[in-house]
């Protein structure tokens, strides 16, 4: 199984070079991938399922693991099978794109992702394949990059779906922890951990977090019509029968878990229903062909939603039997759609009219996808939304609910379905003619299914939907007769018919009425989206103008500030221990401290306070000489006679360096006004006095350590000096002092670069 | 004494972010100055002060004795005290070539790569 | 500057101190000293020179340019540090010969007096470039 997802991406690489090579034909051949998994996932089946690990990361709980049940199949066939057909339209479709090869690539990629999710067997394993299926659904939807639009749609898309990904990941991880295990088919026996914990209701909540925003539920509805940007073969394929049914499998899967947690049922069945009812309502309201199958998309993962949300057994057969048939229909419709476009190159259904006798074949595939849509018998759409009026039925207010999805499903499979296909011929941009066998072709075959299922609806039950069921449910279903519904759930349909109909005939003043809804625009999801993107770009570059604002002083001043703030709380909290110190320390001062310490200290003071103050530059910098030779002076009274020399000799130069720079920088100007100065005056007297006392607390902790016994014992010995200082220096730490030496080098090296290196083309000041 | 170092070196700090802290290219050149100095006398009052014994073995003896002044710190301070003449050296290359590009002594003026 | 008692006074006091700063880097590894010490010193006397007279004078006496200067010392210090390896011990790794001197008594060289000497002339080439560089600027290049 492993291989089968990995040939999925495998095929995306080499489909480029297909392409290239193929041309026309490229969709025809390049069909050959997904009719063969297709083929090898029929052949899973009838063998009853399968399982394949490969340890990934086992620490991490991470492994390749696949399990093919029931539902799992279901799915696979559904993506191989339409995945074929949409393989061959697109490459109708787009035969004249210049960028084909690019298309089949994401598209493959897109397939193996999606294969991948509802094979895997591993909550993480299944969380990448969902974050891969969001990637190239972007990647699918942006494909006519350089129009605004499909770039706008494409990333909100991601956006919207990335976010429930984070949710979904944050929910799997939580649930990984819970149970202990991270492997999909134990699930279900870790639902007795899950019961009582107090961590079971966030997880529900980020789970179906997920899910909706895949399943596009309401309030995160609006990037599915808005992604109808794509080329038709890609909504035909990911943003009807495959990508956004991965939250409705996610559901399906975490059933065994939530079976009975009120929160979950609750969730599903109010969102669930809100999405029905606004996706219908919605849909009415469109005049174009891909937006209204949008909205209805919406509107039927609704449906799907919901009936899991009711969670019984019929109503889980309902789920898998309704999924099953939209898969067929909507892809149909969509493709058909497309097909209509190609050929006549208008959209708008107002203006279409007659076409039946132009495209016969696109009209009869049409028709019968549609009358799938609609519910009318014998095609398997009826049988399934028998099966989902008998799941509701228990519940008058879900009931109603349904019936008024399904009646706005009849209107809109007969506004795009039917009557562009009859009636009198309309003008159209191009001419109206029969398109390639690439575009009828896959059409007709999703009617046929629509039509053969409909007719033998026990093989497929036993065959795939109740296996798929089961999958769900964790336990066998009993095979039900097809007439078990008896006379109501009959009645229901005969008069969601007539009733869709008659709202067929009205669809205009429904629409107008509906106009009047625009009232309601700043409440709509997709505006709050909107407005929430534009408020984070803004508050992000409020942001940076505030921190990054240019000034040196301000970076310092927030240096500084940090530093002592950080600090001082630390030395707060230890003020016995510091002014224990303190105090021992001033009675040693005041018993120990010798008459020229007190006036080396004092000098120090003074030269420090003129540095600060002396209003010209020479006397500043004398101060500052003055201020290194009392350094100096402190290094001979306290034993480091190198240091004093080394200090006497860099004080007197830098005092020269610094003269010569001066003479070319100009003087002082009039101190800043005194308000500011309070301020910094404040910073800097805090971060002396936080350094003065880390001196002394570390000062406190010092004890000869054994490095320094070590120097001393062993410098003559091993050193052959007696001088410690040196040895250390070019001896026992001698790779040190290399380093130094060539900072020194690249320091004066860069001076020297600064300074006389100067851009080719500069002469002076500019 | 290492209360009057510290003091000392609380000042040479107080002093030294002071001056960086002003507008003037000058100043800010001057206070750093004072942090080299006062990052120095940080790492040599906290390593102990010792009067006067230096830690050079005497002729005919063997290893220092214990009370000397401890010689890490000297030979990591040693090494800061050059490189710090480094570093002012390639500050003040720098700010002679701003000048010149940029005739102005105010740091303030140089905000931004545009200037 | 143009004065006459600055001038003599550097003309006598050069040569002693570029003296002194060879004695304090031989004697650095005894004594209070060393390679620092010496190679400032020795750049103090370049600088005297080039305050008593003028930077171009200054710079005929140090005869090489003071990047020569930096680089021969780095590579001194390198080198000290090589022969350890090519004997197969880490590198740096010091090595001490006792040479008999003429007059009696044992002088002790080693690879580490290799390395101070090395950072010396670092530490003078470093030194000098960056004086020498400043004060040249108006020149252009030097």
């Amino acid at each position: 199984m492993l291989i089968a997802v990995m040939s999925g991406f495998a095929g995306a690489l080499l489909a480029p070079a297909v392409c290239g090579a193929a041309g026309k034909r490229t969709g025809w051949i390049l069909a050959a991938l997904p009719g063969g998994l297709f083929l090898y996932f029929l052949r899973l089946l009838a063998a009853g399922g399968a399982v394949s690990t490969l340890d990934w990361a086992p620490e991490l709980g991470v492994s390749l693991a696949f399990r093919a049940d029931g539902l799992s199949l279901l799915f696979a066939l559904l993506i191989s099978g339409i995945g074929a057909l949409v393989t061959v339209y697109s490459g109708g479709y787009l035969s004249n794109h210049p960028f084909l090869g690019r298309w089949f690539l994401y598209l493959f990629a897109f397939m193996a992702s999606m294969l991948g999710l509802v094979l895997a067997d591993n909550l993480y394993l299944l969380f990448i394949f969902w974050e891969l299926t969001s990637f190239t659904s972007y990647l699918l939807i942006g494909f006519n990059h350089d129009e605004e639009a499909s770039r706008a749609a494409a990333l909100q898309a991601l956006l919207v779906t990335a976010a429930g990904g984070l949710a979904l990941l944050a929910g799997l991880v939580i649930l990984a922890g819970v149970t202990g295990n991270t492997g999909l088919s134990g699930m279900a026996a870790s639902a007795e951990l899950l019961r009582g914990h107090p961590a079971r209701v966030t997880v529900v909540v980020l789970l179906l977090l997920g899910a909706f925003t895949k399943s596009a539920q309401f309030p995160f509805h609006f990037w599915l019509p808005n992604a109808m940007a794509a080329p038709t073969p890609a909504s035909a394929y990911l943003h009807s029968s495959t990508m956004v049914k991965a939250g409705v499998y996610l559901v399906a899967r975490m059933h065994p878990l939530f079976a009975d947690d009120a929160v979950w049922h609750t969730g599903l069945v109010v969102f669930g229903g809100a999405t029905l009812l606004y996706g219908g309502v919605r849909a009415a309201a469109q005049t174009v062909i891909k937006r209204m199958l949008a909205y209805s998309t919406v509107a039927a993962l609704g449906v799907m939603m919901l009936l899991f949300g009711i969670g019984t057994e019929a109503a889980v057969h309902a789920a898998v039997a309704f999924l099953f048939a939209h898969a067929l229909y909507k892809a149909g419709l969509f493709l058909v759609g497309g097909a209509v476009d190609h050929a006549t190159g208008e959209r708008d259904l107002r203006r279409l009219s007659g076409l039946g006798r132009a495209m016969p074949l696109t009209a009869a595939a049409a028709a019968v996808v549609a009358l799938s849509m609609a519910g009318v018998p014998p095609l398997f759409g009826f049988t399934a939304k028998e099966h989902v009026y008998a799941a509701v039925l228990a519940s008058p207010a879900v009931a109603a609910v349904t019936v008024a999805g399904a009646l706005l499903f009849v209107l809109v499979a007969l506004a795009v379905g039917v009557r562009p296909f009859l009636g009198r011929p309309l003008d159209t941009p191009k001419h109206a003619h029969e398109p390639s066998p690439s575009l009828w072709l896959p059409p007709l075959a999703l009617a046929a299914g629509s039509l053969g299922f409909g007719f033998a609806p026990g093989l497929l039950d036993r065959a795939l939907l109740l296996p798929a069921a089961a999958g769900v449910l964790g336990e066998s279903l009993a095979p039900s007769g097809h007439a078990a519904h008896g006379g109501l759930v009959l009645g229901l349909s005969a008069a969601t018919l007539v009733v869709g109909l008659g709202l067929f005939f009205a669809r205009d003043r429904i629409r107008g009425l509906l106009g009047g809804f625009r009232l309601l625009s700043p409440g709509e999801p997709e505006n709050l989206w909107n407005a929430g993107m534009r408020g984070m770009v803004w508050a992000a570059g409020a942001q940076t103008r505030a921190i990054q604002h240019g000034y040196l002083r301000g970076y310092l001043t927030l240096v500084f500030l940090a530093l002592v703030l950080l600090t001082a709380p630390v030395l707060l909290r230890h003020s016995p221990e510091v002014g224990r110190i303190l105090h021992s320390r001033s009675l040693s001062a005041l018993l120990h401290l010798r008459f020229h310490e007190v006036g080396l200290g004092l000098l120090m003071a003074v030269s420090i306070g003129a540095v600060v103050h002396m209003r010209t530059r020479l006397a500043a910098v004398a101060a500052l000489g003055v201020v290194g030779y009392g350094m100096a002076i402190i290094f001979i009274l306290f034993g480091a006679p190198d240091l004093a020399m080394t200090q006497f000799v860099i004080e007197t130069l830098t005092v020269i360096l610094l003269v010569l720079a001066f003479y070319h920088l100009p003087a002082f100007a009039p101190p800043a006004r005194r308000v500011f100065q309070t301020g910094n005056l404040l910073l800097a007297g805090s971060v002396g006095v936080v350094m003065a006392l880390l001196v002394l607390v570390a000062a406190d902790e010092h004890h000869p350590t054994a490095l320094a016994r070590y120097f001393s014992d062993n410098s003559l010995s091993l050193g052959h000096g007696r001088n410690v200082v040196n040895v250390i220096l070019v001896d026992f730490r001698a790779l040190d002092t290399l380093g130094e030496i060539t900072v020194l080098a690249l320091a004066a090296l860069g001076a020297y670069a600064v300074l006389y290196l100067k851009p080719r083309g500069e002469g002076g000041k500019p | 004494m290492e209360l009057l170092f510290a003091a000392v070196v609380g000042g040479l700090y107080a002093a030294g972010v002071y001056l960086l802290l002003q507008r003037n290219v000058v100043k800010i050149i001057l206070g750093l100055a004072l942090l080299g100095h006062g990052a120095n006398l940080l790492i040599f009052t906290a390593g102990g002060l010792t009067r006067a014994r230096a830690p050079i073995i005497a002729e005919g003896a063997l290893s220092a004795p214990p009370d000397t002044a401890d010689p890490l710190p000297q030979a990591l301070i040693l090494t800061a005290i050059v490189i710090g003449f480094g570093v002012l050296a390639f500050l003040l290359a720098l700010v002679e070539r701003t000048h010149q590009v940029v005739p102005t002594d105010d740091v303030d003026e140089l905000k931004g790569t545009d200037t | 500057m143009n004065s006459v008692i600055f001038r003599s006074a550097t003309r006598y006091m050069f040569p002693i101190l570029l003296l002194l700063s060879v004695f304090l880097l031989m004697s650095g590894h005894n004594e209070p000293g060393g390679g620092f010490t010496g190679g400032l010193v020795a750049a103090s006397a370049f600088v005297l020179y080039a305050l008593a007279f003028d930077t171009a004078e200054a710079r005929r006496r140090l005869w090489l340019d003071p990047r020569y200067l930096i680089g021969t010392g780095l590579l001194l210090a390198l080198a000290s540090g090589v022969v350890g390896l090519l004997a197969g011990e880490p590198f740096l790794t010091a090595y001490w010969v006792n040479v008999p001197l003429p007059g009696g008594g044992v002088a002790a060289l080693g690879t580490p007096l290799l390395f101070d000497a090395g950072v010396c002339l670092d530490v003078v080439g470093v030194s000098l470039l960056i004086i020498f560089s400043m004060a040249d600027v108006d020149r252009g290049e030097p």
